[in-house]
């Protein structure tokens, strides 16, 4: 059998930042699949090394866009914690109102991107169109649509004004019907579900063998969570319950993202109605030698972060653990055996920074002549959903 | 004006290059093709392949990984091809500019016609900076 391979990427992503999966395939069907990232290597955690523990919140907020509160939470609390404080009340609860927020953008925003990769285009816009309110209350809370810098060691940067409240739950139970919309979308549409049921799955063994986390693994039948297992910020304070499915396929890690979005809505409307009056911060006078650690369920999983201080002004070593590392890892499961025109959403259903959809090209091994190219996957992605859309009538 | 001039001017093709970005500045790219900013109403739309575009839109702060891939994309560009620098990372490193993996900014390696600064530049910012690129080009002030 001529071994024949299918470059995604390196580079030059349609969206979000560059990795490279090379699948080999024997036909339709993908056999294998190899990995390479460090395309977005940017050394963050040597350059934390040489800023002071009050620069390295805005570090770590760039590691990624999308989830840019998730990287300075998991930071605070590894800082709160070798200190050893007591953040005011106020804080934790303006610290997991952010938090959820940023949830609620960020699985819009896999909703749209998930639903492009699968030819609905409509899906795409309207969850896009439904994620602008979100980012409208980030900027009248913070001044900028992402990258909040709501957080800092031993507190929250920024109050949040009383005044501003009802029009936030004004916007938010806006979006509710939003949700109804796309659950609808989802889970009634035949075609959708022809796609998406039973593909790529990942079953409760897969998911413990590569250590996945978060909705890729709540989505095979895990019952895990951070902000429950191992309560910080406000998630102890409010109501609220872990999403979980059995499936394991892409259907499965849909449903778990729609349905955390009523979760989400749920937390922070909880979350405005209890936030006690009081200080936003705590001073820190100096640093002691030591080491801690903080956790933080990222809307793709957990993030932990690791600080070690020699009582200096800055970090003596930083490590950071993203979820995605994890996650992406378990596409070599989920994607062999299935055909070339569902590695697409297969790899697109963990979530992770996946862009690399328009570079795919087919080359045959031997000739090295390029039988598809980025542009005909997902045009073979989306007519498949044309065919079955023909064959239910819809 | 030119014919050559009123084409290229009249609609541009943007072609996205992430070289090691946060994924920000991507987002609200993308972000500019949806209902609430619509680009397209001016004729700017994504193009899947560098062969098709006017200009390109860098973002992120080059790592040693993506410097030679920027170079080879860069020629493979139909001339004329402007780059548009976004985001602080891109336009001047940013918070990486002492990294030990980020050596150099984008426009030690390519021409960049406009910069847009901000992290990330609000998609206003970057409507607005195509805005006045277009005027540059048509010789306008």
């Amino acid at each position: 059998m001529a071994d024949k391979i299918i470059p995604i990427g390196p580079y030059h992503p349609l969206q979000e930042e560059p990795e490279f999966f090379r699948l080999h395939v024997d036909g339709e069907k993908v056999v294998d699949i190899d990995i390479e990232i460090g395309y977005n290597h940017r050394a963050i955690e040597k350059i934390s090394e040489s800023k002071s523990y009050d620069q390295v919140t805005f570090l770590v907020e760039r590691i990624c866009g999308i989830c840019s509160t998730s990287h300075p939470f998991a930071y605070t609390n590894a800082i709160d914690d070798l200190l050893g404080i007591e953040v005011p009340e106020r804080a934790l609860y303006i610290r997991t109102i952010i938090g959820e927020l940023e949830r609620i953008h960020s699985h819009l925003l896999w909703l749209g991107l998930a639903g492009h990769f699968l030819g609905y285009n409509t899906v795409w816009m309207w969850a896009w169109r439904y994620r602008e309110p979100v980012l409208d209350i980030f900027e009248r809370i913070s001044g900028n649509r992402n990258h909040y810098a709501m957080f800092k060691p031993g507190g929250a940067r920024r109050d949040l004004d009383e005044a501003d409240f009802p029009w936030i739950k004004k916007t938010l139970k806006s979006l509710i019907p939003k949700f109804d919309m796309f659950k609808g979308a989802v889970i009634d549409d035949p075609v959708i579900r022809a796609r998406t049921e039973g593909v790529g799955v990942l079953t409760k063994q897969d998911v413990y063998d590569y250590a996945c986390v978060g909705p890729t693994a709540r989505a095979s039948g895990f019952v895990m969570d951070v902000r429950k297992d191992d309560p910080y910020a406000a998630y102890d304070k409010v109501e609220w319950k872990v999403i979980t499915q059995q499936g394991g396929d892409v259907f499965a890690k849909a449903v778990v993202r729609i349905l955390e979005l009523y979760e989400s809505v749920n937390i922070i409307l909880q979350c405005l109605d209890k936030i006690p009056k009081g200080p936003i911060d705590i001073n820190i006078k100096d640093m002691p030698a030591g080491e801690g650690i903080g956790r933080h369920e990222a809307p793709r999983g957990e993030v932990f972060h690791y600080i070690m201080s020699d009582g200096g002004n800055s970090p003596a070593r930083h490590k950071v653990r993203a979820p995605s590392f994890v996650n992406i890892a378990s596409n070599k499961k989920a994607v062999i055996g299935e055909t070339i025109s569902d590695a697409t959403i297969i790899l697109a259903a963990v979530d992770p920074c996946y862009c690399c959809t328009e570079r795919m090209a087919v080359v045959d091994h031997k000739t090295g002549k390029k039988v598809f190219d980025g542009q005909d996957l997902v045009r073979l992605s989306q007519e498949k959903t044309e065919k079955l859309r023909r064959k239910y009538n819809r | 004006m030119s014919l050559k001039l009123k084409a290229l001017t009249k609609s541009i093709w943007v072609y996205h290059m992430s070289t090691g970005s946060c994924n920000n500045c991507d987002i609200e790219i993308l972000d500019l093709l949806t209902p609430r900013f619509d680009v397209e109403r001016f004729g700017i739309t994504l193009v899947g392949s560098i062969r098709h575009a006017d200009a390109i839109l860098v973002t992120g702060a080059l790592n040693l990984k993506t410097i030679p891939r920027i170079k080879n994309i860069y020629d493979q560009a139909p001339k004329p091809c402007f780059v548009i620098a976004i985001g602080a990372c891109a336009c001047g490193q940013g918070i990486f500019a002492k990294g030990p993996n980020t050596p150099e900014p984008v426009d030690s390696i390519l021409p960049v016609d406009a910069y847009i600064p901000g992290c990330p530049p609000k998609p206003e910012a970057m409507i607005a900076a195509i805005v006045k690129l277009i005027e540059k080009l048509r010789g306008k002030k």
